[in-house]
């Protein structure tokens, strides 16, 4: 027969200040996970869920990123005449030549100058964009003023731009290029990639950059998933175009690896701390078997068996570790939606993502906490279950 | 009397000896994470420069790095009063063998006849420099690089263009030494010029010597200036300055390392003060004893505050000797990241490390050690533990 549950709670909340101080110990550690499990689950959202499936990514051949990428203008034309491609408002192929510059803009808190993606768009763009994404919203909405006008030497920042950088509310100018640019609106791009960006009309951007006749990359809009891939196989198969083509979700997935230090750092740390938690936990589990040597004797001499003790020790272990994982989600928690940055190692520009504290996270959380705890009580539950009776009584 | 309450303390600290082990290794693993955050720290932060450092400037494109600068700069910077060499700098960014991280390494195209001029720290024989200038294809590397590849002079090697459509064919002419070693191999940019048609007459940076440390601010300034109405402005900064924006780059490094601190300080403190607490409980009635022989309060207090100082400054100790090894590993690991970390265990760092532990022992055992001083004797005496 197993021992009631009830026993060690009991037990926990007898010994409230050494359960309360093993609980925060094992806290602390999950906060610390946590916090870069965090980190990376938002850097991952705003790479993957930058990509549509359907959209289409045209570079120029053996190109990398759209910052390296530049072909001749005159190309366009015939990627809009490829078939599969979906059509916009107007009834023409949705089809947008995009223009793309890394630009210098300092941080509102002082703290240094970043780079950010400045992206030039034909009115296709926006509307693609616009489009619902594999999960049925809109990919990027509008929070606040109006887009841009083509012809206009005006500009629509991200929310996140916005909170981070200087002059980057609607009515101030941002200086970049060879003048200044007016910001008319500002959108909501659900923490992907483009919450890091500042859009603008492609042709006003390519003439301040001495680029005019020329793209860094386009998007063509594929009618479904099916025409999106034989559309990324036509570009990169013909010949006379010396252009790859591949789909938007593939090339964001791909720069997620600019998470790899935030991920390598947080594994040694979440480690190291987890080690000295098992330690900690392994001393309080060992306490509450020496204080409880007679109560542990008086169990077997009632018939509980050995195996029913072990259990239930390790239980305990369980629970105090679990107490310390729901401790530490919650103190994590305020953290939720906090903003940072990190370079992107493919465009070498500030990636702007927030912690997200997923269910996913939180689960990993109470895994790691749990393992902890079994870890830590296994070697003292042993001890406990294999006491001598007779000594224990005797105490 | 100090020389056997000294031995009393020592005794006691490890008369359970499973309790002060256990808590001795969470400890230690604690404070080998504060070591290497503070060897972290001290590399980004504090380290000075090598002297040679000193003197070398990047000049770069203001807005990135991604974005190339005209050969001719080149020229227009040699001109520059100070400058006693520049040599271009194009990160190549191949792949070897395949895409896996422990085959990743810098890999840069610069000209041979004056990089090493500028680079004076890599120190390399001259039959092997001069074979590398004659040789176009020619490469030289690091000594742990080639070691970790198992690579000789005279073997080839190919390299896959990412950035580039090269595959550039390369041999090895030479192999560098320099302190700290760096995953790093040069090739001519002449080849790469040759072989990319829209590369002739670029460069990915500019690294410039300048005749002594005082100079370089200067020169900096100089150089922007000439650039500012330029359609490529560019940005001259000192190498640890270059070094320091990369670090800034991947995002805020100092609250993170200082949260990770805050974190690691607060969880030895728990550990320490939950064996403490164990500790006087298990001993109420020894300390009721020690009162009636007539130990005073701050005699108790004290006992029990050094109890708690042995534990986590032997902790500490356990910690700060692992983590010699175990930071030597690490900085191998990060330069394959291209972070230019220097690390090591130093007198400084470790015994800051080692203070930070006498004094989480002191704060950490206080509370027990205080609930013990106070304690009421015959209470004390009648403890059944």
């Amino acid at each position: 027969m197993a021992i009631p549950i009830r026993y060690n709670i009991r037990n926990l909340k007898l010994r409230k200040g050494l359960t309360v101080m093993t609980a925060l110990g094992i806290a602390l550690t999950v906060t610390t996970a946590i916090f870069l499990m965090a980190l990376v689950a938002g850097l991952d959202r705003a790479f993957v869920s930058s990509g549509s499936p359907l959209d289409v990514l045209v570079l120029r051949k053996g190109s990398e990123s759209e910052l390296t990428g530049g072909f001749d203008a005159s190309l366009f034309p015939t990627l809009k005449t490829l078939p599969g491609i979906a059509k916009d408002s107007q009834g023409e192929p949705m089809a947008s030549g995009e223009w793309n510059v890394v630009i210098v803009l300092p941080r509102k808190d002082g703290t240094g100058e970043v780079n950010v993606t400045v992206r030039g768009m034909m009115p296709d763009g926006l509307e693609m964009r616009q489009l619902p994404g594999p999960d049925h919203k809109p990919r990027v909405t509008l929070a606040e003023g109006r887009w841009f006008q083509t012809g206009q030497r005006e500009v629509v920042v991200s929310k996140s731009i916005r909170e981070r950088f200087a002059h980057a509310n609607i009515g101030d100018t941002m200086e970049f290029g060879k003048g200044s640019w007016k910001v008319v609106g500002v959108f909501d791009a659900g923490g992907s990639a483009y919450e890091s960006e500042v859009w603008g009309d492609v042709n006003q951007m390519a003439s301040d950059f001495d680029r005019q006749g020329g793209y860094s990359s386009a998007y063509l809009r594929a009618e479904d998933p099916i025409a999106a891939e034989a559309l990324t196989r036509r570009v990169s198969d013909d010949q006379r175009l010396k252009l790859d083509g591949m789909l938007e979700t593939d090339y964001y997935a791909k720069q997620t690896r600019s998470g790899t230090p935030i991920k390598v750092i947080g594994w040694v740390v979440g480690i190291i701390m987890a080690v000295g938690s098992i330690f900690a936990a392994m001393n309080t589990m060992y306490a509450a078997v020496a204080y409880r040597g007679r109560e542990i004797a008086t169990l077997r001499v009632i018939g509980f068996s050995r195996p029913a003790i072990l259990t239930s020790f390790v239980l305990e272990s369980l629970l105090l570790a679990l107490l310390g994982a729901v401790v530490g989600i919650l103190l994590m928690l305020p953290f939720n939606g906090m903003q940072t940055g990190t370079s992107n190692q493919v465009t070498f520009s500030e990636v702007v993502f927030a912690l997200r504290i997923t269910w996913v996270v939180a689960g990993y959380a109470v895994l790691f906490a749990l393992v902890m705890g079994f870890v830590g009580g296994l070697a003292p539950a042993w001890h406990a279950a294999r006491q001598n009776i007779l000594n224990a009584l005797r105490g | 009397m100090t020389m056997t309450l000294g031995s009393f303390v020592v005794r006691n600290t490890f008369r359970n000896k499973r309790r002060s082990v256990l808590t001795m290794i969470s400890i230690s693993f604690s404070l080998l994470l504060l070591t290497m955050m503070i060897c972290i720290w001290r590399s980004f932060y504090v380290d000075q420069v090598a002297p040679e450092a000193s003197r070398r400037l990047i000049i770069r494109d203001r807005v990135s790095l991604a974005f190339f600068l005209p050969a001719y700069y080149r020229d227009k910077i040699r001109s520059v009063p100070g400058v006693t060499a520049i040599a271009p700098l194009t990160w190549f960014g191949g792949r070897y063998i395949d895409d896996r991280p422990e085959h990743f390494f810098a890999q840069l195209a610069t000209d041979p006849d004056e990089y090493l001029k500028v680079a004076s720290d890599k120190i390399i024989p001259p039959e092997q420099l001069k074979a590398w200038q004659q040789d176009r294809t020619g490469a030289i590397v690091d000594v742990t690089l080639a070691d970790k590849f198992h690579w000789k002079i005279g073997d080839r090697i190919t390299l896959q263009g990412t950035i580039f459509e090269l595959n550039p064919e390369l041999t090895i002419r030479g192999i560098y030494h320099r302190d700290p070693p760096q995953n790093a191999l040069y090739f001519s940019t002449k080849y790469l010029e040759e072989a990319v048609p829209w590369f002739k007459g670029e460069a990915g940076w500019y690294i410039a010597q300048i005749d002594s440390p005082e100079h370089v601010a200067d020169a900096a300034k100089i150089i922007d200036d000439m650039f500012r109405n330029s359609p490529l402005q560019t940005k001259a900064e000192s190498e640890k300055a270059f070094q320091l924006g990369f670090v800034s780059s991947l995002g805020n490094v100092k609250a993170f390392i200082l949260g990770i601190c805050g974190a690691v300080m607060f969880a030895i403190m728990l550990v320490s003060a939950n064996t403490m607490a164990m500790s006087v409980r298990s001993r109420t009635r020894e300390v009721a004893v020690l009162k009636t022989l007539g130990f005073t309060r701050q005699r108790v207090l004290s006992i029990f505050v050094s109890e708690s100082v042995a534990l986590s400054l032997a902790g500490g100790v356990l910690g700060v000797l692992v983590a010699i090894p175990v930071i030597a590993a690490m900085t191998h690991q990060f330069m394959g990241f291209g972070i230019p970390l220097d690390m090591k265990v130093k007198v400084p760092t470790a015994i800051l490390a080692l203070v930070v532990a006498v004094i989480l022992g002191i704060i950490s055992g206080y509370l027990p050690a205080y609930r013990a001083s106070r304690m009421n004797i015959v209470e004390g005496l009648r403890h059944i533990g």
